[in-house]
């Protein structure tokens, strides 16, 4: 159902007012989401002109390149990773938040706060405290010299942009979380602890298994998540280095297109990024149901 | 809540103060850090209390990187987005919940698909646009055959101006409008208002738009707050579009761009000024977070029911 029973009737106005919406919808996604189609499909001739279609070629060198499977498996990693991180910790909170302690009102007031911290400045603070030569991680290095530097170790950055990514979205998590949980009805957990059964008992048999559309709903919601909106953090704190060992597929779509002025590579890069994205929003819209209760 | 579990309730503070302290220590670490001079911050490790170096790092990042017109472009980049959207969601959200007419479904779907698709994965082509604006028209003109058939009838071609939207607030604000967020809040909270408003309204001889800015409006204030805050914070949080739309940075450049400016690095033979960074920081996160404090109520249930 889309509409109302009672409806107006005036035609122009209805279209007057759904008129810019559309245009801007046109303008910044139709439009560009077209191009990156036609882009990824043509190569811009080296000495102008229009651009000519290549066919599948655009894709072949990009999926030829073993530096974007490279990219590929890092994203991988890093979404799973950050993802179980910010998720299980959340997770945790929200579960314990939800017992209703007293001051629990305080730990949930500012379990919000990292939300609203802008995914550059994430990095940079994070980039701060675990440098290798000043901040606190560093101390690590004056007992066992050398063994975490950011700036050369690939698998340090990327535990660095992890830790940082899964900081910024645990608040996201945990406010759905704990909105799940405040869904379940009081009287289940009230006749469970009647017939006997503990606080741990009833967190596994009730409210993790009630829990469970919220819980696919954020797996989706994370992965697209550290998939499309990790930019800021890996700009600011490694700058897809060292080595590309942080060079995620968005960051690298950005060096590609507007370093190196590729925009036929970009496109196809963009083009495969959308699929994913897709398919993960499909996935949730047809597998898991929603069926989310909110406060 | 039932039960005594002196124990569990132990452990369950711990776990609580546990996760606090994970969330809070690197604001913490940044404001420390932010009131050290050069040398205690880069001492290993740093120091966890305060130092008396606040006032002097604070105004020397203010005036180093120019905060102060840096902080009004973001300000009015925030509020023309959450504005913005608001509108535009409150309109087009009535006009497919209050019309019948034939395109409204396909209107919606429309819309609504743009949900699945980030800014950030088809950024190339809209940066393209966006140095451009008409150029899509222009293209569809030619494309569908209006413009020869002008020619013909009339002698004149349309050919539309080149409208760039590089370094302005237009290009920084619109393309951020273009999501399908607030309409689809917007449309869920319409058809939850009772018919019988509408037809009581009809009765009295109320058009579409009393209707709409009388009654619909002044309901829809708790929604209009949720949205607000989720857009505030997202718009000012932006980082990405800002950094490619603006290249005159002195006149438009965002607070968030400027932490580019001012990371730390030992290229250049640079000193690790990490306290004026740190200072950097804390003042571009200050805003949105004093947002989200301020605004919890409305921000939960904003980011609960947009869905994101």
């Amino acid at each position: 159902m889309t509409g109302k029973r009672v409806t107006f009737s005036n035609t122009w106005l209805a279209a007057l007012l759904i008129a810019p919406q559309l245009i801007l919808v046109f303008t910044f996604f139709y439009w560009p989401a077209g191009e990156a189609l036609y882009w990824s499909f043509t190569l811009e001739p080296p000495f102008g002109g229009e651009n000519q279609w290549v066919g599948w070629q655009n894709f072949r060198t990009v999926f030829e390149d073993p530096l974007y499977w490279n990219s590929v498996r890092i994203s991988i990693i890093f979404a799973l990773s950050s993802t179980a991180l910010a998720m299980g910790i959340a997770l945790i909170l929200a579960v314990f938040v939800d017992r209703r302690l007293p001051g629990y009102q305080a730990y949930r007031f500012i379990y919000f706060w990292p939300y609203a911290v802008a995914a550059p400045a994430v990095g940079l603070a994070f980039r701060f405290i675990f440098a290798p030569e000043a901040g606190f991680v560093s101390a690590l290095n004056q007992w066992y010299p050398g063994i975490w530097n950011p700036a050369r170790d690939g698998a340090d950055a990327v535990v660095l942009i992890t830790l940082a990514n899964a900081w910024s979205m645990v608040a996201y998590n945990f406010i759905f979380f704990l909105a799940g949980l405040q869904s379940i009805p009081r009287t289940l957990t009230e006749a469970a602890a009647m017939d006997g059964s503990g606080v741990v008992r009833r967190m596994a048999d009730i409210q993790f298994p009630l829990l469970a559309p919220t819980f696919f709903f954020l797996v989706v919601i994370n992965l697209t998540d550290s998939f499309v909106n990790s930019f800021g953090i890996v700009d600011i704190t490694t700058g897809g280095g060292p080595a590309r060992a942080t060079d995620l597929m968005v960051y690298k779509i950005y060096s590609d297109g507007f370093k190196g002025k590729d925009y036929s590579l970009a496109a196809a890069q963009s083009l495969v990024l959308m699929l994913l994205v897709v398919s993960l929003t499909f996935i949730q819209f047809k597998f898991v149901e929603r069926r989310v209760h909110y406060t | 809540m039932v039960e005594r579990t002196p124990i569990l309730n132990i452990l369950t503070h711990l776990i609580l103060l546990t996760g606090l302290i994970m969330l809070l220590v690197p604001l913490w670490i940044v404001f420390v850090a932010s009131t050290h001079d050069f040398r205690t911050v880069n001492t290993v490790p740093m120091p966890l209390w305060p130092g008396n170096q606040m006032i002097q790092n604070y105004t020397l990042a203010w005036n180093q990187s120019g905060f102060g017109p840096k902080m009004l472009n973001s300000f009015i980049v925030a509020i023309g987005v959450t504005a913005g959207k608001i509108a535009i969601a409150a309109i087009s959200a009535y006009s497919i919940v209050y019309f019948n007419y034939r395109f409204r479904s396909l209107f919606f779907w429309m819309i609504f698909v743009t949900l699945m698709l980030p800014l950030e994965v088809r950024i190339v082509p809209t940066y393209a646009v966006a140095a451009n604006v008409l150029r899509p028209y222009q293209e569809f003109l030619d494309a569908t055959g209006i413009n020869s058939l002008l020619n013909l009838i009339t002698g004149v071609r349309v050919s539309l101006p080149q409208w760039s939207m590089l370094n302005s607030y237009t290009g920084l604000i619109l393309p951020l409008i273009a999501t399908a967020t607030g309409t689809f809040l917007y449309r869920q909270f319409y058809l939850t208002v009772p018919d019988e408003l509408a037809e009581a309204a009809k009765m009295d001889g109320a058009g579409p738009l009393r209707f709409f800015w009388d009654v619909l409006l002044p309901l829809s204030k708790t929604n209009m707050a949720a949205l607000g805050t989720i857009m505030f914070v997202y718009a000012w949080n932006q980082y990405l579009w800002p950094l490619l739309v603006v290249t005159d940075i002195a006149n438009y450049g965002t607070a968030v761009m400027q932490l580019q400016r001012i990371v730390p690095g030992p290229l250049f033979g640079e000193p690790p000024r990490w306290h004026i960074a740190m200072a950097g920081t804390l003042m571009v996160m200050t805003p949105p977070l004093l947002v989200v404090i301020f605004m919890q109520r409305w921000f939960v249930k904003g980011l609960v029911s947009t869905d994101k």
